[in-house]
């Protein structure tokens, strides 16, 4: 017998979707975008299966849309990530995250020997690789790669 | 314009360098000008370092500028708690221009960003240095003529030495070959490496240089320090490795240069400081000149 093809997370009526997260990076894109501290409805569901990803997650936020430079801030641990926008059930837009070129105030710098390490410094990051993410920082110019990538 | 500061080696274009270099040479053949009459500057020595302050100490004075400032953070208001932030928005408006020497990384930069005058980076722990690689390479083209082509020989400690990857970031604008002789714990980083081949630059890599400094044009010296080594037995088969002597020099180019930026332990025998070829102790007076031309050209003053 066919499976029948259901949603694991229930649809929207307004809002957006984000797909293709990384299941291990769910919370640290709640945490970037700050949906931890907001009042609209939020689905999520997370370990699901993926072809491109192993296990990925989808986050579903009513009644949100955001700016596109806001959105690429997640391109740090969801580079994959794309978002659906939806009005009235139907996906009207689709969009993917870019890296940006310069990450402001989101990453923490790796080398403990940094200023922005010692005293309340926004730190800033010239992004010198993008496939696989490596900042430089703007202080100390050292590179933070993706494994060490810690979210502020 | 924001005032302009100096925290970094690549926060100068070629021909500023070349410019800097220019007025270095002015002021070597005339040192005392008082381009500086009435002027205040800073010299905030967070962790002491004797030489790099008396080097900038010597050039503001001999442009008849004045000093305030502290040798170590124990004398500052650093022991009372005080953030870098406030020190330097106070020092700001105390004078026209800051040096720093600072043990954490990133701190030349944070305060460039904070200062309403222009920074001079003095050594921001193992990041930057950017006044003694203008002095090398004011050096370098003293005693060869040229920065072009050159065959630069790095010996020591490679992994750790900020002066040695400044100066080979910086002589790569000039098409330099490198021959880097180092203990295999002590090799220059891929990172500086992968530099050179973007730029298209020759390099080798050897672990004992006896047989290739005939191909010199200069030897940059460094100290291979004990406390690099996780195994003490490790340092004692190298140390005697990456010693210059008077003897290893009979072959060597006439144009050649020993140079090193100081201080030297044992890794120049001292019957090297007789031979023409050794250059560290000009190279140390060239720092002045490096430096007069420096807080000139930052200060907007022409020669």
């Amino acid at each position: 017998m066919k499976e029948p093809k259901q949603l694991v997370v229930s649809a929207i009526q307004n809002g957006t979707v984000i797909d293709h997260v990384p299941a291990k990076h769910l919370f640290k894109v709640i945490q970037i975008l700050g949906l931890d501290h907001i009042d609209n409805q939020i689905t999520f569901g997370t370990n699901l299966e993926s072809k491109k990803l192993g296990r990925k997650a989808i986050i579903k936020i009513a009644d949100m849309f955001f700016k596109d430079d806001d959105i690429n801030r997640i391109a740090l641990v969801a580079p994959d990530a794309k978002l659906n926008i939806i009005r009235d059930y139907e996906v009207v837009e689709k969009k993917v995250v870019v890296v940006p070129d310069t990450i402001i105030g989101i990453a923490r710098c790796m080398n403990p020997k940094c200023i922005t390490n010692f005293e309340q410094v926004t730190t800033r990051f010239r992004v010198v690789s993008k496939k696989n993410v490596a900042l430089k920082c703007h202080y100390c110019e050292k590179i933070t790669n993706q494994e060490n990538l810690e979210i502020i | 314009m924001k005032n302009r500061s100096l925290v970094s080696i690549d926060d100068f274009s070629t021909s500023e360098m070349i410019g800097i270099l220019d007025m270095a040479e002015k002021f070597e053949k005339q040192p005392v000008r008082k381009l500086l009459e009435g002027r205040v500057i800073a010299t905030l020595f967070f962790e002491p370092s004797t030489r790099t302050r008396l080097s900038f100490e010597s050039a503001i004075n001999r442009l008849g500028g004045k000093i305030v400032g502290f040798s170590d953070a124990a004398s500052s208001s650093v022991t009372k708690g005080e953030t870098l932030h406030d020190t330097i928005k106070m020092v700001s408006s105390y004078s026209d221009l800051i040096v720093m020497r600072h043990p954490i990384e990133g701190s030349a930069r944070y305060a460039s960003e904070i200062a309403t005058v222009p920074v001079i980076n003095a050594g921001d722990g193992a990041n930057q240095h950017p006044t003694q690689t203008i002095l090398d390479l004011y050096s370098i083209r003293k005693t060869q003529g040229t920065l072009e082509n050159l065959n630069v020989f790095m010996v020591g400690d490679l992994k750790y030495g900020r002066t040695v990857h400044s100066l080979a970031m910086a002589m790569s604008r000039w098409k330099a070959t490198f021959n880097f002789i180092s203990p295999e714990e002590l090799k220059m980083p891929d990172e500086f490496k992968l530099y050179l081949d973007n730029m298209g630059l020759k390099y080798y890599e050897h672990s004992d240089f006896s047989e290739i400094i005939s191909k010199a044009d200069i030897i940059y010296m460094t100290r291979v320090q004990k406390e690099r080594f996780s195994d003490p037995m490790d340092y004692e088969k190298v140390k005697n490795v990456y010693v210059l002597k008077n003897a290893m020099l009979k072959d060597t180019k006439p144009n050649m240069k020993i140079l090193h930026p100081l201080p030297r332990v044992n890794e120049i025998h001292i019957d090297v400081d007789t031979n023409p070829k050794a250059y560290y102790f000009e190279q140390a007076l060239n720092g002045v000149f490096t430096r007069q031309a420096i807080l000139c050209t930052l200060l907007g003053i022409k020669l």
